[in-house]
């Protein structure tokens, strides 16, 4: 476990000297090799960026391709997800740290995360094209941003959670011996969050697979943009209507996902068991293979003896020495710990010694800040004020639409995931044997499946109207069944015996011991589910499939639409729509549902 | 008490810490709380300290804001002739809860005490590893706090603490989190280590709810009262040689400081004729609930009924397995129904104490709804009110916020929530916690008054 943490990894008594030396074995071996391979598809993937701009590459839809495809999309995958990592840490952390600027942040993060993927598809791209305008560097550049905006935003909500939930004395100790700014990160904020950042990396990820067609391949009023990868080759297998092709493609798509499951996401999770916060210890510790494989490796015990390890004690000291320990302003600052959470005031009051400057630079930042944001209003109020009334009443219909599509959705998944999850909750073995498999089926994206899936449901009466619904629940039903799943796993064994002593049945049972356990898990997933419903309404109401574009009447379709056909007043306007709508779901729905839940139904 | 020595840091004599003056409110500026009135204390070398008093009193803050991790709102903290600034670096905290950090080993743990010294990796390595041999936790070196036993983990947080070798260690309620018998064991060795010098430090400060516990460790002590928190009385603590022994020097200081404690709405001077303390505040002026449930209540006067109607609390503790943080309140919560009364550090039952202890159920909520509605301001108070309301229903948060008038937001919670469990048993009134409100049943009102 040593490779991954060069901090808190002490060797054994007096210095890791007199340990016997791992010998190398045929782990090293592969390390060695997956190293060259992933030299050699840097390079590849480098010249293929700075090749002269050609918007739409034409995709090779021969087997042979496919590799190369599919290094580069992992590749893109793989940037926006460290670009969401940065995003991630830097945000949470300001918005945590800071109260001001917390009052912006959270609600920011809120509108942020209800905006679909498409609506910033014309800003990134125009803008991100013309400042490369010879090379590839900014199509990919866009794309990469294009995913980053379907990651970035759980990820920072969950770190930012950790971050305000952080024991009051874990951080007191922090600061009775003095930890600084960059101490503190790496040996309690960071740890701390770790497991759920790792969570919300994999529901990332599957975010990620879910929109890259749409990051890919997209078009912008007469511009329609192509970049070699895995999206735009299922992208365009399906326009041609070549079935082997579509099914090659997604049978890829499901190895690498299959593959970064095991080598990835299996071993970091084992490995981060350690920062479970329970002080005893008890329970099923996760395993793998991989990671018990990784860690006799003696590349990797050399490399956390010689590299890591210095590196990061090198790390430590170049960021202690301009930050000064824990100011006097961030401890006057706080409340005790028995009265309110303490939080992480550390960042404004610490960089700056001088109030009085700090106060001329917030002074100017908060004018600067407001004055963006005035101009960006007036720029956004002139856009859309052009629009006819006829618009806005198209916008309200879609608005309603996708509204009874997401609420159809929602209810269909709750009334087959529910018995299903809590069948399989309730027996330990099945839970056991069903978890992967119903993870592996969840992570795999449901937009590779909407070409194939349309073939029959397009058929149906009502068409595209029904069959949007389809997709939309084949993308969120998941997450209610995880956690169905899991809330019924967590039913104590007395509630349930109890439950069998004064022979509660059927309708009974459920009504006063099933439900109310697993609500909180329910709403928790329903939350999740809607969510995706929405954002998934871009791809499920508008289908390009066999040279045709079905659409329907929709919010997801006006903006997939407008988006298509360079209408950014419409698009402006759509966009709004569905972020109002969404949050406005959050706040009166979700949250009162969320607290009752939190209050009345919670186990312990 | 000696002024401070500016330039007395190598005389052994010299004040090291001291606070001058100290409040803490809590709240905005329109509603405030005082959970701290004006402590003046000083910390000198080679003195153990130990701070007493009921929960709520303020202890755990004081030791909080003298190690800079809290502001005081007036006042000041003096370390070492200036005045403190930022966290207090001579100062190191052993805490209740331990507080290591789970994903780091126990040598990492005790290495992060020295993370802020800059020292190299080995030299770091190595004063951890004398810490850990010094506090016998050597070939632990590797493990993670979840493998290690209660004492074990205590263990880690006081070679956590030492390692760094501050000059004042404080102890924040280091023992109560750990079984009986393992507490006794690193109290002795935490003794044996400061009295023979083992230890570079000079002084030791220790909040605990144990009055057996701090009179047989500290050189002075300070009883704390609640509401607002403040220093009731300073008491010397017995000489070294006789704190071990249980005899009557120290049956006698533990039952004055029970006594002190049980009467927490007297002035000392007239609890103690003997003057051999300092007196250092004065009483507040407002009944406050001790947060015992009825169950717990009805089982100690039925106890003390059993054991003849009068029984010292010391002895009483001891014999209920029970800390005087335990039992403090329920003798407290007898006194203030008026079921029993506190003498000289004894309890007893009053007349409808004992009625109360030979009652059948019905007959006891009977007695109880009586002794609630004539003796419980705040549950006389929520009855009266829903009387005088038309719909006979009442808010929570009207009586929240009279509350927060005298309490911190926490404090009023907890008032609210033991005057809810009280007033419901005996019927005076019923509460909806989904609409938190409390209101009147049918059959209740006629009976109420």
């Amino acid at each position: 476990m040593r490779m991954f943490a060069p901090y808190g990894a002490t060797p054994q008594r007096g210095a890791g000297d007199d340990r016997t030396p791992t010998r190398p074995g045929w782990i090293d071996a592969a390390l060695i090799v997956a190293l060259i391979a992933l030299a050699y598809g840097i390079v590849v993937a480098a010249s293929h960026w700075t090749a002269p701009l050609t918007p739409s590459a034409s995709i090779d839809l021969a087997p042979r391709s496919l590799p190369l495809y599919a290094g580069l999309s992992t590749l893109r995958m793989a940037l926006a997800y460290i670009l969401s990592l940065a995003f991630t840490l830097v945000y949470a952390h300001i918005a945590a740290g800071n109260r001001r600027a917390e009052r912006v942040m959270a609600p920011l993060l809120d509108i942020l995360q209800s905006i679909p993927i498409l609506s910033f598809l014309p800003g990134v791209v125009l803008g991100l094209v013309a400042l490369f305008p010879r090379s590839h560097i900014g199509l990919e550049l866009a794309a990469i941003l294009l995913i980053f905006t379907s990651q970035a935003w759980n990820m920072t909500f969950s770190f930012y959670h950790s971050l305000l939930i952080i024991p009051s004395d874990l951080r007191e100790a922090a600061s009775v011996y003095r930890l600084n700014f960059w101490r503190r990160f790496t040996r309690l904020e960071l740890p701390f969050a770790m497991i759920p950042l790792i969570w919300n990396s994999m529901m990332s990820w599957a975010g990620g697979w879910f929109f890259l067609m749409a990051a890919e391949q997209f078009t912008l009023g007469p511009h329609s943009f192509q970049l070699p990868g895995l999206g735009s080759y299922l992208q365009t297998a399906a326009n041609d209507g070549n079935v082997g092709a579509l099914l090659l493609g997604l049978a890829t798509l499901i190895a690498i996902i299959v593959l970064l499951d095991q080598l990835l996401w299996r071993p970091l999770i084992a490995w981060a068991d350690r920062f479970k916060l329970e002080q005893t210890a008890g329970g099923e510790a996760p395993t793998s293979g991989v990671l018990r494989a990784l860690r006799r490796s003696a590349l990797l015990e050399w490399l956390s003896g010689h590299v890591f390890a210095p590196s990061g004690e090198w790390l430590d000291r170049a960021f202690s020495r301009p930050l000064r320990p824990a100011s006097r302003v961030e401890t006057a600052k706080r409340e005790t710990a028995s009265v309110a959470p303490i939080r992480l005031r550390s960042s404004e009051a610490a960089a700056w010694p001088d109030r009085s400057a700090a106060q001329v630079v917030r002074a100017i930042v908060g004018v600067v800040a407001l004055a963006a944001c005035v101009w960006g209003a007036a720029a956004a109020l002139r856009l859309v004020a052009h629009l006819s009334l006829g618009d806005w009443g198209n916008v309200t219909v879609s608005a309603g639409a996708t509204l009874l599509r997401t609420v159809a959705a929602l209810a269909i998944g709750v009334a087959w995931t529910v018995p299903l999850g809590v069948a399989i909750g309730l027996h330990p073995r099945w839970a056991r044997r069903a978890q992967p498999i119903v993870q592996m089926v969840a992570s795999i994206p449901a937009t590779a499946l909407f070409p194939a899936l349309l073939l029959i449901l397009i058929g149906l009466p009502g068409g595209l109207n029904i069959a949007a619904i389809g997709l939309m629940l084949l993308g969120t039903q998941w997450y209610v069944l995880f956690n169905v799943i899991a809330g019924a796993m967590a039913i104590p064994t007395d509630l349930r015996e109890a439950a069998a002593i004064y022979k509660l049945r059927g309708w009974q049972r459920w009504r006063y011991m099933i439900l109310p356990a697993i609500f909180p898990w329910l709403v928790t997933g329903m939350i999740t589910a809607t969510g995706g419903a929405w954002n998934a309404s871009i791809v499920a109401e508008y289908v390009a499939f066999n040279s045709h574009v079905y659409q329907t009447v929709g919010l997801g379709a006006l903006i997939a639409s407008s988006a298509a056909r360079g209408d950014f007043a419409l698009l402006l306007a759509a966009t709004l729509a569905m972020a109002a709508v969404v949050v406005a779901m959050n706040r009166l729905v979700w949250r009162p549902l969320y607290r009752l839940a939190e209050q009345r139904f919670h186990l312990d | 008490m000696a002024t401070m020595n500016q330039t007395g840091s190598a005389v052994n004599q010299g004040t090291l810490l001291a606070a001058r003056g100290v409040s803490k409110y809590y709240g905005d500026e329109h509603e405030r709380v005082l959970v701290l009135d004006s402590i003046d204390l000083e910390l000198r070398a080679g003195e153990f300290i130990a701070l007493l008093g009921p929960s709520g009193s303020g202890k755990s803050t004081l030791l909080r804001i003298l190690a800079g991790l809290i502001a005081p709102s007036r006042g000041e903290v003096v370390a070492d002739g200036a005045p403190l600034r930022g966290t207090n670096e001579q100062v190191a905290i052993v805490f209740q809860s331990f507080a290591l950090y789970p994903w780091l080993t126990v040598q990492d743990n005790v290495e992060l005490g020295l993370l802020a010294k800059e020292l190299s990796p080995r030299e770091r390595r190595e004063r951890a590893l004398r810490a850990i041999d010094l506090i016998g936790l050597d070939g632990f070196e590797t493990a993670y706090p979840r493998e290690l036993s209660g004492g074990m983990k205590q263990r880690v947080g006081f070679a956590r603490a030492l390692v760094v070798e501050p000059e004042v260690l404080f102890l924040d309620e280091p023992f109560s989190a750990l079984d009986v018998l393992v507490a006794e064991n690193l109290r002795h060795e935490l003794l044996d280590l400061w009295r023979e010098r083992k230890i570079p430090t000079r002084a030791i400060l220790m909040v605990t709810h144990n009055i057996d516990e701090a009179v047989s460790m500290a050189d002075r002590l300070l009883v704390f009262g609640a509401n607002p928190g403040r220093i009731r009385i300073e008491l010397p603590g017995l000489p070294t040689e006789r704190r071990a022994v249980k005899d009557g020097a120290h049956a006698e200081l533990v039952d004055t400081i029970y006594r002190v404690m049980t009467n927490p709405l007297e002035d000392v001077a007239t609890l103690l004729p003997s003057a051999h303390a300092v007196e250092r505040g004065a009483a507040p002026r407002y009944q406050m609930l001790p947060h015992v449930n009825i169950g717990e209540l009805t089982g100690f006067i039925e106890r003390l009924h059993a054991l003849g109607g009068r029984e010292d609390l010391y002895e009483l503790a001891r014999e209920l397995h029970m800390e005087a943080d335990d039992i403090l309140p329920l003798a407290e919560a007898a006194d203030l129904l008026g079921f029993g009364d506190v003498q000289e550090g004894d309890v007893l039952l009053t007349e409808e104490g004992r009625r109360f202890a030979e009652a059948g159920v019905l007959e006891e909520k009977e007695l109880f709804r009586a002794q609630a509605a004539s003796h419980i301001e705040l549950i006389d108070a929520i009855a009266r009110d829903l009387h005088a309301a038309s719909d006979h229903r009442l808010p929570e948060d009207a009586v929240i916020e009279r509350l927060e008038q005298t309490f911190s937001p926490i404090e009023a919670r907890r008032q609210l929530d033991t005057a809810i469990d009280w007033g419901r048993y005996a019927e005076l009134f019923a509460y909806d916690d989904d609409a938190g409100e409390f209101f009147l049943e049918e059959e209740s009102q006629p009976a109420a008054r």
